[in-house]
Formats: structure tokens, C-alpha cells, sequence
């Protein structure tokens, strides 16, 4: 497997080292070079208009997997408390679409205990097929279940998809279970896609902590596995449909895992619930120090909205990490999302793109977050949200 | 006991900047550093062997100028440091990084007399990628018990002790046998700096050991981009939607305009 460059055809425009995201290709005297950092991912071949970069892909002798086997869309579901995580909902909704491009069923897997009530209302969002695996155990958490039980399941039914929620149980069980089925795996997909040529799932995710996405595919092996962060896909609409029920039951004990829950700690609940606010108003690194996010406050509590915070505000301990918006903190789809001295980095957008209406307030006007803005403001947030305050202020009070 | 602490350079900046001119990405100047949390797993690895002895080594995977990070590690007190390095591991998907890491482990435990108590601390996921998925998939090539996202882990006797954050109203208290394999958050510590005695000893003492994939006796259908399942099919900067509204005036202007288009999509 290499990347070489035929500096016959090459003409050193350097086409090859802007579409580089590794630094991975340079020209010197002018051709091009690959480097120590080249990663071998392609980019460069495509960019180059002379044909001059070659890509050598050698056959090591690995065992063709029969991919037709393959067939059907999976969600795992993971719960909480007796209730089921509303990304399996989400996940529903898109492992829908997925099974009607293939033509192929779409299961829900439940790992747990205590679900039989519930299964008539799980079936209304768009599985044909229902497997329930039921262990009284399960109803807390196990790495070890987990990944034991899901690993027998696939390796006898065989799907050729299985997606997971992104939660900090789905990204512990996913990645154990994708390596014992020597099994692709994509973390936290934003988007998700048949690809009508091959029927390969393109997973589309935000690489680099941030400004590039990458669109990864499995092709050679199944199942494709990929977790979804919760907020990513909307839940669909209830509908009455006919369900095909299996239930498993498991004889597990403790004993059967090799970690030991010890005691579960509840905290209190967060106050701010970002994943369910109408409103957000979210402040960034132009906010400039930790003093100065009490302009935020002040406006949230004008306008009713929660406070979130971009990616560097939790870095610079401005507001705690659950009030994180983007790709490493909470996806949020609000009716109104106002971005203050927020640049909009992707890995941030990706987390409030799907919000209804975004209000942008930031002094750069080339900043990307304008991009995505119903609504922009340039200008210094400082002057911009106190006349903000004042005027939503005179609007509800005519209201009263 | 051995206690493994692996080790990610990346780049130093949680966001890769964009050339807005170009649409292309700005990598000039911007160093190299260590992810984060693996600085909090090489204090945690390393505060374990203050209290309960043993050896500190740090693994990292990656092109020969990855030294440098484990150089720091090296700085900050580990008495080992490996650098997995060789062409044929470039473009590894997860499944194949843990793989050879899982390799080196097995290799160092071996030449080493086999011990069979040892512990594994990762950070739980790298800036630059994010997806927190070789943590896990290094305990499986090893056929350890995994605790990840931990913010406190202490060792009693032949145990570690966790605490696992769930959700954020929820933490689970965890303990496993030894050997395990733990990935760790930011809250779990924080990272000392080095001494200027620990960096001119990690210069000028100390070794990084090199491994290529002869020394690790690797398959080459499971090193690399030719071990991985995953492949990019594109990477690309998307584009931009356009459909802004910048809205023109005095400050006051403006904001008499937001509140009327708020307004009318009912939102105040």
C-alpha cells in the first residue's frame, strides 16, 4: 500500500498539498514529495489534475467475506432507569430509511429486563422485528454482557448495518463488540447514506476535532457498524404496525462478569437540559473571560432560554461540560439558537445546525457561523446584547 | 507491576483552522502536542507506581517525530518509553492501531518474563479524532476487563477501583481484577509538568525504543490501511449554505430588526 509521485506528469502546482488534512505531501523543487506524515488516505490522489500521483493498492491475502450474507438494518437500544434512550427512537427513523433504500427489515435489539409492557409501544416507530433479550441483570450495564450477547447475535443473524447511540454506554460496547467481530466501526456519524452503486453505508463524521468531514465506508467486511450522537436524527412519527416480537431470554448472573458494579451514584440533575430547551443561547470564545458570560445569563433569562457554551468555553472552565454545544458535547435542536461570539467551527455546528432558527452575534464577519445564521448580527457582542435585553424586554412587556 | 500508558500526538489546536480564501487547511505553525488525556493517564500511571511501585511504560503509535511526545512522557517520570513506528502501519483504522499496540503490550509483557499483573490506562479519546473506540478495542485484543470514561481509580491489592461517569446524573462505582485496561477523562487528575531535571534526563539519558512491524512480528492483513475495515472514502470542507440574512444598521437597528423577525417566527 503506497502513494508515490510520478514526477514525470507532476507540475508542482501544489494542488495535492492544500488537500492534504495530514501535511502529508510537499513540493520541493517543484514536484511533489510525500512525507513521513502522509497517512495514506487518498485525498491527494483525487486533487491532482495531472494524473500524477498514484495510488498502489497491493492484495495481501485476506479472506473475501461473503457480503450477500449479509442482510437487514440493526438499532441497539440502550435505557436508563426502565426507560428506553430517545436515540434508539432517532436511530429508528434513519435505520428506516436505510432498510427501505436495501429493501431489508430493520430490527430493534433490546438488551434488559422488565420490557414486556413495552414493546407494544417500542413497534410503533418503524421496526419490523423486535429481538428482546431479557436477563434480569440487564438492567444495569454490563461491558462484558454487552458485548457477549450482541456478538452471538450478530454472528447468527448476520446484519449488514448496525447502528448505536453515541452515549457513554453505546461508545463502551461498540467499539469492544466491533473488534471481536473484526467489524468496521465509525464513531459519532452525523450522516448516514446508502451509497446506490455498491449498497455500502457511507458514514459521514466531523474529523480533526473540527473544520473537515470525512466520509468512511466498509466495503470489504460486515457487518458496517456506527454510532450516532443523540439530537443527530429526528424521531419519527408514532404509527401502528405489525411487529414481529422475539424474545431471548438469557440466565446471567453476576458472576458471569468480570467487573463488579459496586454502587451507583446518583447525582442531581443537571439544571440545564440543553437537549430539550426551545431556546439556547450559547457564548463562545469572543465572550473573553469567565466575568463577562453573565451577559449571557442576562439575556437568557430575557428571552427563557437555557445557556450552552462552545467547545473552548468548557476548556477554559467558563461553564461546566454539560452545557458543551458540538461534536464532543450535546447535539441540540432548539426553535431558536443564539450564537454569541461563537465562530462556528464545525465540530460546533454540527452539534446546533438543525436548530429552527439560528441568530449569529459575532464582531468577524467571515465567521463560519454566519454561514449557517438565519439571522446575523456583526458587531461587538458587548454592545449588541445589552440593546437585545432592552428590546426583548419592551416586547414582553407590550405582550402583558 | 507493569502499568502501560498509551500515548496520541496530535495536533495542537482542538480545531484545524480553514484558509477562508483558499478553502484549504492552515497547518503551518501549529505544533504538535499530546492528546490531552493522555497526559492524565501517564499522572495516573504514574501516581499509582508512586504508591504501590512498579513501572511505568508509555506506548505510542505513529510517525518518528511521534517521539517528541513520548520524550514528554519520559520527562514527566515514566521509566519506559516505545515507539511503534513503520510505514506499513500508516492509514490503521482503530481496529488495526489496536491491533499493534496490542502487539507491542503482548511483546513487552513476553520478553519481559510473562507477568501476568498489569494495567492499561488510555486517555478515552483523542482530540483530533474523537471516537474513543482504541481504548475499548485495545481491551479486547488483550481479553481484559475495560473500565472507560473514568474520573477517580484507585489500586487495592490485586484490584482497581473506578468511578465511571455515565450520564450527568449518574456515576457508577466499578471494580475489576488486574490485569484490566482503563480509558480515562480529563477530571480524573491533573497532569504534573515535567521538572527541568525529568527533561534533560528524557533528552540525554534516557532511550525511546523503536518497534517496526518485524519486531512485532505483525501480520501485514492486520497492520495499517490494508488491516482496516474502515476507509476514507473522502474527506472534504463543506460547503456553505448560504442562506444568511446579515442584517444592516446601528446596533440598535439591527436589534429593532432581529426582535421583528423574531417576532413573526413566533419565537418571542
Amino acid at each position: 500500500m503506497s502513494i508515490t509521485v510520478d514526477s514525470e506528469l507532476c507540475s508542482g502546482c501544489g494542488a495535492c498539498v492544500a488537500s492534504c488534512p495530514y501535511g502529508g505531501i510537499e513540493v520541493i523543487d517543484d514536484k511533489a514529495c510525500i512525507t513521513e506524515d502522509c497517512n495514506l488516505c487518498g485525498a491527494c490522489v483525487e486533487a491532482c489534475t495531472m494524473d500524477a500521483i498514484i495510488w498502489t493498492k497491493e492484495e495481501v491475502g485476506i479472506e473475501k467475506v461473503d457480503l450477500s450474507q449479509y442482510k437487514g438494518v440493526w438499532v441497539i437500544a440502550e435505557h436508563y432507569k426502565g426507560n428506553i434512550h430517545k436515540v434508539a427512537y432517532q436511530l429508528l427513523g434513519k435505520g428506516r430509511e436505510l432498510a427501505d433504500t436495501l429493501h431489508v427489515s430493520l430490527t430493534l435489539v433490546i438488551l434488559g429486563d422488565a420490557f414486556d409492557d413495552q414493546l407494544e409501544e417500542l413497534s410503533m416507530y418503524g421496526a419490523d422485528e423486535i429481538i428482546y433479550v431479557k436477563s434480569k441483570i440487564l438492567k444495569n450495564y454490563y461491558s462484558d454482557l454487552y458485548t457477549k450477547t450482541l456478538t452471538e447475535l450478530i454472528t447468527e443473524n448476520k446484519p449488514e448495518i448496525v447502528l448505536i447511540g453515541a452515549t457513554a454506554t453505546g461508545r463502551d460496547f461498540a467499539p469492544r463488540v466491533a473488534k471481536r467481530l473484526n467489524a468496521g466501526l465509525t464513531a459519532d456519524c452525523t450522516g448516514l447514506e446508502i451509497d446506490p452503486k455498491t449498497n455500502n453505508l457511507f458514514q459521514t463524521r466531523p474529523t480533526f476535532g473540527g473544520n473537515i468531514m470525512a466520509t468512511i465506508r466498509t466495503p470489504n467486511s460486515r457487518p458496517q457498524m456506527a454510532t450516532v450522537r443523540p439530537g443527530t436524527f429526528k424521531k419519527p412519527e408514532a404509527k401502528k404496525r405489525k411487529v414481529n416480537i422475539r424474545q431471548i431470554d438469557y440466565d446471567y448472573s453476576e458472576k458471569d462478569s468480570v467487573t463488579k458494579i459496586v454502587k451507583v451514584i446518583n447525582r442531581e440533575k443537571s439544571k440545564v437540559n440543553l437537549e430539550d430547551a426551545e431556546i439556547i443561547v450559547a457564548g463562545g470564545r469572543g465572550v473573553g473571560k469567565k466575568e463577562n458570560f453573565k451577559i449571557i445569563e442576562e439575556l437568557a433569562e430575557a428571552i427563557g432560554a437555557e445557556i450552552g457554551g462552545s467547545r473552548v468555553t468548557v476548556e477554559l472552565n467558563w461553564i461546566p461540560q454539560d452545557q458543551q454545544v458540538g461534536q464532543t458535547g450535546k447535539t441540540v435542536t432548539p426553535k431558536l439558537y443564539i450564537a454569541c461570539g461563537i465562530s462556528g467551527a464545525i465540530q460546533h455546528l454540527v452539534g446546533m445546525e438543525n436548530s429552527d432558527i439560528i441568530v449569529a452575534i459575532n464582531k468577524d464577519p467571515s465567521a463560519p457561523i454566519f454561514n449557517v445564521a438565519h439571522y446575523g448580527i456583526v458587531g461587538d457582542l458587548h454592545k449588541v446584547i445589552p440593546a437585545l435585553i432592552e428590546n426583548i424586554k419592551k416586547v414582553k412587556s407590550a405582550e402583558d | 507491576m507493569k502499568i502501560f500508558t498509551c500515548i496520541k500526538q496530535v495536533p495542537g489546536v482542538s480545531e484545524v483552522k480553514i484558509d477562508p480564501k483558499t478553502n484549504t487547511l492552515v497547518r503551518k505553525g501549529i505544533p504538535s502536542i499530546t492528546n490531552p488525556m493522555d497526559n492524565n493517564a501517564t499522572e495516573l500511571a504514574l501516581s499509582i507506581k508512586e504508591k504501590h511501585g512498579g513501572e511505568v511504560i508509555a506506548l505510542s503509535m505513529g510517525p518518528p517525530q511521534a517521539e517528541e511526545v513520548l520524550r514528554q512522557a519520559l520527562a514527566m517520570g515514566a521509566d519506559e518509553a516505545y515507539l511503534l513506528t513503520d510505514r506499513a502501519f500508516a492509514g490503521a483504522d482503530t481496529l488495526a492501531t489496536s491491533h499493534t499496540l496490542g502487539l507491542a503490550i503482548k511483546k513487552i509483557l513476553k520478553d519481559s518474563g510473562d507477568e501476568k499483573k498489569y494495567l492499561v490506562i488510555c486517555g478515552t479519546q483523542a482530540i483530533d479524532g474523537d471516537t474513543a473506540q482504541v481504548g475499548p478495542e485495545l481491551a479486547e485484543e488483550l481479553g481484559l476487563p475495560q473500565i472507560t470514561y473514568v474520573q477517580k481509580c484507585e489500586l487495592k491489592g490485586d484490584k482497581i477501583i473506578t468511578e465511571r461517569v455515565f450520564r450527568s446524573e449518574e456515576t457508577v462505582i466499578i471494580e475489576s481484577k488486574l490485569p484490566a485496561l482503563i480509558s480515562v477523562l480529563k477530571e480524573v487528575n491533573d497532569p504534573r509538568f515535567p521538572t527541568m531535571t525529568g527533561i534533560v534526563n528524557a533528552h540525554e539519558e534516557m532511550e525511546v525504543k523503536y518497534l517496526n512491524a518485524n519486531d512485532l512480528k505483525a501480520g501485514k492483513e492486520n497492520i495499517g490501511l490494508t488491516g482496516s475495515k474502515t476507509e476514507v472514502f473522502k474527506i472534504f470542507i463543506p460547503e456553505k449554505k448560504g442562506k444568511h440574512v446579515v442584517l444592516e444598521g446601528s446596533v440598535e437597528e439591527m436589534v429593532q430588526q432581529l426582535c421583528n423577525n423574531l417576532k413573526e417566527d413566533k419565537l418571542l
